[in-house]
């Protein structure tokens, strides 16, 4: 990461560390109570890995929460080869979906954010008062509307469909300008007009480098938001191929659920469900650090 | 201080933006920037977000006839949608859900970021993460992980109120349903609600509290009279996000209706309805009218939730 201003999130660290940390007592109560509560939060996913080494059988016949032989790896071999290998191109396309979503949504954002932030220009104001608005737009009363608007111009059943309307992020605009208010100084702005730079540069030089850590956020968001997107494509698309994981795993759980010949069963989507949120859950451990700034920002100076 | 601002939107003037003086050559070139930074976005805004949401309005002044085609009603739909019961219900429903699931929800969560907050946990890393690994999985996952957690057939309750001898518990009955949707939504956001505020909290001075902590206040008394009032600004925003959310509540019911699919109908929520109207029963117009209701209500209730936490702020 490039040296920033320190945000106000940064100045003072997550992790308590040092005096407060010396200075306050901790408490082996509180500490049990709370550990008491993790269950709620992990049983879910222990259930789903525990269920996962289970053959559809053994799913309905040993108890849920112990595993019994571990059938673990015919299970992904039967997700991954079931109807010619078609989960292979469902994570192909959330890939697909969620990076060109979320690259093009954070430059989008980012450029508007640092422009709402650092320029007065007629217009700009009126313009972020209209996209904190749409905040508060709710994603399906546009949804329908979009899909007929596309069906008008032959864009539904097309992976323009899903990566369209997923560029746009009201709230990555709010954060980035909040973000570039902070991190770009408008003294390091002069100083680069003087030095002849134009404002374009300014910003793909200087600005860039330093909202660095606040696209990320925004970047972060904007995948998460697209890679669990169920509504959009469940509306646009129509093609099994072009389904993302979300969608293709909540058609394997009706065809399951309705048992028509087998053709499906509950062990594969329980272990497909697993492979789609195993990255996902990486990605959070691994970059955890940019969540809780991006959310500091958005949250301290909301 | 910066957490106690009024909206949570500081609209109005750009901070550290120059002021303005007269349109000199080099301010002029400045406007050209901003605007062509500022132009792909609102490209990409004005066709994905206001020509839809404009065409959903149009849509939903007409009425799509057997006889003669599709015809000007005016306000009609809406009039039908207010005097329709299914639509009715399912705000109804709606609003429940969000009265009993989102307090309890932004509660554990603002319980949970105090705690940590506090310094007072061992293992304080371990415990976040594990309240904030829910968010990492899609809404479509936990709906089915919870789904077969709640079933009767291979669901580990059912099995162990079977090993009991106990009745099997019916989260998928009627009775059950709306509460087990809840929990499915609270498992999903008590750690990004959680994150935020904690985030927020340690963005408080210390200053502010050592002070008190001196004179020898608690750190429940803390945590009342002062860190929760400094994070105003951050409660205000996961209150608003949670009442946008439950209105909009679709995933949970539509997957949960594929176990259940006597008990989640297709006005269970207004959302659902939409959804239903417009690909199910193919009445585009009418379903146009009722997603533009819904995102009326969630403006009037998103607003009301500001203003009422403003006032409240006037009086203390």
């Amino acid at each position: 990461m490039t040296t920033t201003t320190p945000t106000a999130a940064e100045r003072r660290p997550l992790e308590p560390k040092g005096r407060r940390s010396l200075t306050r007592r901790k408490s082996p109560l509180l500490t049990i109570l709370a550990i008491l509560t993790l269950p709620y939060f992990l049983l879910p996913l222990y259930w789903l890995v525990v269920a996962s080494t289970k053959t559809n059988r053994q799913l309905f016949s040993t108890f849920g929460l112990w595993f019994d032989d571990i059938n673990l790896w015919s299970n992904l071999t039967a997700v991954f080869s079931a109807q010619g290998g078609i989960f292979w191109t469902w994570i192909g396309n959330t890939v697909l979906y969620a990076g060109v979503s979320a690259v093009g949504a954070a430059f989008l954002a980012t450029a508007a954010g640092y422009a709402f932030a650092k320029y007065d220009f007629p217009g700009g104001t009126l313009m972020f008062s209209i996209v904190l608005g749409a905040i508060m737009v709710p994603t399906t009363a546009l949804a329908i509307p979009t899909y007929l608007l596309f069906a008008g111009v032959d864009l539904t059943d097309t992976r323009w469909a899903v990566v369209l309307p997923s560029l746009v992020s009201p709230f990555g605009v709010y954060l980035m300008r909040v973000y570039a208010a902070d991190a770009v100084p408008t003294e390091l702005i002069e100083a680069a007009r003087v030095d002849g730079a134009g404002e374009l540069r300014i910003f793909f030089t200087v600005a860039l480098r330093l909202v660095a850590p606040g696209f990320v956020t925004v970047l972060l968001f904007a995948l998460v938001a697209t890679w669990n997107n169920y509504f959009l494509p469940l509306i646009m698309l129509s093609s099994p191929d072009l389904y993302p994981l979300t969608v293709g795993l909540a058609q394997w759980q009706s065809a399951a659920a309705a048992g028509s010949g087998g053709q499906v069963l509950f062990s594969s989507v329980i272990t497909g469900s697993l492979v789609s949120i195993v990255p996902l859950i990486v990605a959070f451990l691994y970059l955890q650090k940019y969540w809780q700034s991006g959310l500091a920002t958005g949250g301290v100076k909301g | 201080m910066r957490t106690q601002r009024r909206t949570p939107v500081p609209a109005g003037a750009a901070a550290g933006a120059p002021r303005r003086r007269g349109t000199s050559p080099a301010r002029r070139r400045q406007h050209r920037a901003a605007y062509l930074l500022v132009a792909p976005f609102m490209l990409v805004f004005a066709a994905m977000l206001v020509v839809p949401l404009g065409y959903a309005a149009y849509l939903s002044l007409f009425r799509e006839q057997l006889i003669g085609g599709t015809s000007f009603v005016g306000l009609d739909n809406y009039v039908r949608a207010l005097t329709d019961s299914a639509f009715l219900e399912g705000v109804g429903r709606v609003a429940l859900f969000l009265v009993v699931q989102v307090p309890i929800m932004l509660g554990a969560a603002l319980l949970f970021a105090l705690l940590l907050d506090s310094g007072l946990l061992y293992l304080e890393r371990f415990v976040r993460l594990a309240i904030f690994l829910p968010y990492a999985v899609p809404s479509v996952v936990a709906t089915l992980m919870w789904g077969y957690l709640y079933g009767p057939d291979f669901g580990p309750f059912a099995q162990i109120a079977e090993a009991l001898s106990l009745p099997t518990p019916r989260f998928l009955s009627s009775d059950w349903m709306l509460g087990s949707i809840m929990n499915v939504l609270t498992w999903e956001f008590v750690g990004y609600n959680m994150i935020i505020m904690f985030a927020a909290l340690r963005a408080v001075p210390a200053d502010l509290y050592e002070a008190a902590r001196v004179d020898g206040a608690g750190e429940a008394r803390i945590a009342w009279s002062v860190k929760i009032p400094a994070i105003r600004g951050a409660l205000l925003l996961t209150a608003i996000f949670s009442v946008i959310g439950s209105f909009q509540l679709f995933n949970e019911p539509q997957l949960l209706s594929i176990l259940a699919p006597s008990v989640i109908d297709s006005a269970y929520t207004p959302n659902l309805y939409a959804y239903n109207l417009a690909f199910t029963n193919q009445n585009i117009n009418y379903s146009a009218a009722v997603a533009f209701l819904l995102a009326l209500v969630i403006a009037v209730v998103s607003y009301v939730v500001q203003l009422s936490s403003q006032r409240r702020e006037r009086n203390s």
